[in-house]
């Protein structure tokens, strides 16, 4: 096995080839899909629990706190004390709820997380698929979780769920819109939906920095919609603590919870990873045009590092507006989508156009 | 129409300020630990300073010759909207005018019942008691709650009047 960290392209290959070997090709291929899934099942427990610590840690500071300080040094042991008392605890469900839905819906959110992480490209030749149509995907999957949140609203019998429920529906279709539209942007410049593509395409340079005003209005729109997409503050609407208990997860208890939890935070991974993919490169590192000796001195880091650098920045942004704005009412959150984000992205994406016709990019 | 529109950027760009304002404030404690207020406690119970205005129980001033201030007036007693506070006066002849003279002869505090509020110390006309700091008062046995305030063979101090 030739393991290189800055290609990982040759050691997929052989891992393949080795399977191939050991196995009839059709046991090698399932094996194969096995072996991706348990990769990204540790991969996003580990997420999930290292950002939730993350999480708490950055909100206390900001904040003036603390944080957890008691278990583990500095409170690192926290999030698994806190999963262990989770899996222990009772699994309840409401009276009269929709026993069947009540369970499938934990498991629908984490579904559509673990669909998009699929086409995530984390380094040089490191990702589980990657689809010509990858941008269209990712935009069409991550909407699914909604559907979990709606199951979750509906079967748990609670008009707080519902309500939290039907808030988040509206929410991701509104912002849905401004997604798209802004990640159009930068697709007018590549050419291509294909990740790995757009990825290459900022080889001399980021979109954020060679695009123009645009791809920077552009970005601006794309981390304001992807923050209410995942229903985190302030477009917290769905769960809003001090409105309606927890919202849609209010009946759930135990390991059911967990889950919601754990499909928030990854959603929040998710965001960002798009996000460092189509504007900051994705794992491609620091270039700027034909500057080679400072390229050169920029390629030394693993573009994996590059990736989980930009994508805990991104996350750390998201954490910054979450613990800085105060919550916005239903009716504002419509407006600021459909008075000021939907036509602002529509002008950006005409005014992108130009940009990408007339050449004024780098 | 013309200036509808200006008035539409014009509202995105101030509330971008506001917003950006917002994180400034937050950004600059993230980025400055030492703005954090949290006490680990009991790691820093040695070092630990409660701040003047905390009220942690009613403790009645002694000074070095175990005299204290207390006439028995029991203006904290009636102040007291929960009764924590008994006075357990006695007469007592004053060696300076042979007469008989009031005096307390036992100042009870019961802090389980003591919810904080600071009214006693606002009703005693000598400032005799006042509000300490401590706030340890954890103990297995309810009747410990029960606190003399005034200590063993301790007398008032010359020349307090009510």
């Amino acid at each position: 096995m030739n393991f290189n960290i800055y290609d990982f392209t040759e050691f997929i290959i052989s891992i393949d080839n080795w399977l191939k070997q050991l196995l009839s090709p059709g046991l090698a291929k399932i094996t194969g899909m096995a072996l991706i899934g348990v990769t990204f099942l540790l991969f996003v427990t580990l997420l999930g629990l290292s950002i939730v610590y993350i999480e708490r840690k950055v909100c206390a500071f900001f904040q003036q706190r603390l944080g957890p300080m008691r278990v583990g040094f500095w409170g690192t042991a926290q999030t698994i004390a806190d999963i262990i008392k989770l899996i222990f605890k009772e699994p309840l469900a409401t009276k009269n709820s929709d026993k069947f839905l009540f369970n499938l819906a934990a498991f629908i959110v984490l579904i559509s997380p673990f669909m998009v992480i699929a086409v995530v490209p984390f380094a040089k030749g490191l990702h589980a698929l990657d689809f010509d149509i990858g941008l269209f995907y990712v935009t069409a999957v991550s909407s699914l979780g909604v559907t979990g949140i709606l199951l979750a609203g509906w079967s748990s019998n609670n008009k707080y769920s519902l309500i939290g429920a039907m808030r988040s529906g509206a929410q991701i279709i509104s912002y849905e819109l401004s997604i798209g539209l802004s990640l159009l942007a930068i697709v007018i410049l590549t050419g291509s939906l294909q990740l790995s593509v757009i990825v290459e395409s900022q080889r001399d340079g980021w979109w954020i920095f060679k695009g123009n005003i645009p791809a920077i209005v552009a970005f601006i729109i794309f981390i304001i919609a992807s923050t209410a997409e995942s229903n985190r503050g302030p477009f917290d609407l769905a769960e809003a603590e001090s409105e309606l208990t927890a919202g849609f997860h209010t009946e759930y208890s135990g390991i059911k919870f967990a889950f919601f939890f754990l499909a928030e935070y990854v959603n929040l991974f998710i965001i960002a990873a798009i996000g460092a993919t189509v504007f900051f490169g994705g794992w491609m590192p620091l270039h700027i045009g034909n500057f080679t000796f400072f390229n050169e001195a920029m390629d030394i880091i693993p573009p994996i590092i590059w990736f989980f650098a930009k994508v805990a920045a991104l996350i750390f942004l998201l954490m910054w507006f979450k613990w800085t704005f105060p919550r916005l009412r239903i009716d504002q959150l419509l407006q600021l989508e459909w008075k000021y984000l939907l036509p602002l992205s529509i002008l950006n994406l005409v005014l992108m156009t130009i940009v990408s016709l007339t050449g004024w990019h780098l | 129409m013309i200036k509808a529109i200006i008035n539409y950027f014009k509202e995105i760009f101030t509330a971008c300020r506001t917003l950006i304002t917002g994180m400034k404030v937050t950004g600059y404690y993230f980025f400055h630990p030492k703005e954090i207020i949290t006490q680990q406690y009991p790691e820093n119970r040695a070092t630990l300073q409660m701040f003047d205005r905390f009220r942690g129980e009613v403790v009645l001033l002694h000074d070095e010759n175990n005299e204290h201030k207390c006439t028995g007036c029991s203006a904290c007693e009636i102040a007291c909207p929960n009764g924590s506070i008994e006075i357990i006066s006695k007469k007592e002849i004053d060696p300076e005018t042979s007469k008989p003279k009031k005096a307390i002869d036992k100042f009870v505090y019961h802090l389980s019942m003591c919810t904080f509020c600071n009214l006693c110390i606002l009703a005693c006309p000598t400032d005799a008691i006042k509000m300490s700091k401590s706030f340890e008062h954890s103990v297995y046995d309810r009747s410990k709650l029960t606190k003399v305030l005034n200590k063993p063979g301790s007398k008032i101090m010359a020349g307090i009047k009510e």
